[in-house]
């Protein structure tokens, strides 16, 4: 799909630059340029398809549907899937939990909600699409999906409403099932050019981070030998899951700039399975997240949803590295 | 005419603010712009998604920001 990309490269650098094919230089170069083309090209394609996604499920409908209909036990998986087309901005996170709650939705399918929207991203589809292929990019949709369901089925069982902050409390207690009769309606056609707009707000947003994370994989793609990890972090270590997982968490803004590294790092040897539990910590818990939430929920209360996700991840890293 | 932006200071809704403004200013509309940065406050206008826009007490859009064309429109109508 991407040959004539890699034509370009090669005749940019080969060609152009005149440099030699054997150098380090040459292959960190042409990998270097490849490779931003070929993750921007795809990051942007897949922000505008979620964008256009997102607009047919705004979060009043989901809200909506998620407090009205009786799912039966499937409504941590529904939140979950909602999650995944919603895009997340850690400022929101906020007024939608209250929103969520508001709406007399469990604390536990608000919980599922909150894990998947920000672990499985447009931001994050594009770049593990680019960088690591179609079916490692199924692999982590499909269990980031499966983590959001059961963490907030372990958070419902916990039975923690007690540890809500008194102002939450007051607010659940208040709760209506009917509530926001504002709902912004827009035509498709007027939607298409502010979807479009916002991709590219997005793809500006992460550029820097990208290129850098790509650049400095470029460098180490080049210098750093073939299997190089393997001796050190293999399949075998047992700590190196969770050591990798607690690494991750305070790595939140840079996220764009992490994953271009770390498709190197695999290259170099180390387990996808612990590269991608990794990443799903490094993606989906923050702690300027965190810091928000403190509004609405007791620091126990976040030590719990954190160390439940976390706890999660782990296992599922373990789980990949087993299987893969 | 009294515009409130709500949001809690992320990057989206400080373009808002900025643009309202422009509109406001480019107008010549006479209204008030305050941005409501307490997540109380902004919550009693029950949305679940920053930015919005308040007109006179009024939630007119909420999650996104709107193009100026479209801000003038709220504010001329």
């Amino acid at each position: 799909m991407f040959d004539w990309l890699q034509y370009i490269a090669d005749w940019f650098v080969y060609d152009i630059l005149g440099l030699s094919i054997k150098s380090h230089l040459a292959a960190a170069l042409n990998f270097f340029i490849y490779d931003s083309v070929k993750i921007l090209l795809l990051l942007f394609f897949i922000i505008f398809l979620m964008g256009i996604i997102n607009s047919y499920f705004p979060i009043d409908r989901v809200r909506n549907y998620l407090s009205r209909k009786k799912l039966y036990g499937l409504e941590y998986l529904t939140a979950s899937l909602f999650g995944v087309v919603t895009p997340f901005c850690s400022c929101s996170s906020v007024p939608l939990f209250i929103g969520f709650v508001r709406g007399g939705i469990p604390l536990g399918v608000t919980f599922s909600f909150l894990v998947t929207s920000p672990l499985v991203n447009e931001v994050a589809i594009g770049l593990f699409l680019g960088l690591f292929g179609i079916k490692v990019t199924l692999i982590y949709v499909v269990s980031g999906i499966l983590l959001g369901t059961v963490s907030g089925v372990i958070m419902q069982k916990l039975n923690l409403n007690y540890l809500l902050t008194d102002w939450t409390k007051e607010i659940l207690n208040q709760s209506q099932r009917e509530v926001g009769s504002f709902v912004d309606k827009q035509s498709f056609s007027s939607r298409l050019p502010s979807i479009w707009q916002d991709a590219i707000n997005i793809i500006k947003g992460v550029l820097p981070y990208v290129i850098i994370g790509i650049a400095i994989g470029g460098l180490m793609h080049g210098y750093i030998p073939e299997g190089f990890f393997e001796e050190y972090i293999g399949k075998d270590n047992p700590f190196a899951v969770p050591i990798a997982v607690i690494l991750a968490v305070p790595m939140y803004s840079n996220a764009s700039g992490i994953l271009p590294i770390v498709q190197v790092l695999v290259a170099k040897g180390i387990p996808i399975g612990t590269a991608i539990a990794f990443m799903m910590a490094v993606v989906g818990l923050s702690f300027p997240e965190a810091m928000l939430l403190k509004k609405v929920m007791t620091v126990k209360l976040i030590g719990i949803f954190f160390g439940v996700v976390s706890l999660c991840i782990i296992i599922s890293g373990y789980i990949f590295n087993w299987i893969l | 005419m009294e515009i409130k932006i709500l949001g809690t200071g992320c990057p989206n809704c400080l373009t808002l603010e900025k643009r309202v403004r422009k509109v406001v200013a480019q107008n010549e509309i006479q209204a008030d712009v305050t941005k409501v940065d307490d997540i109380v406050d902004i919550m009693s206008y029950d949305i679940m998604s920053t930015p919005g826009l308040v007109i006179d007490e009024k939630v007119v859009s909420k999650g996104r920001i709107p193009s100026e064309d479209e801000i003038k429109e709220f504010l001329t109508n």
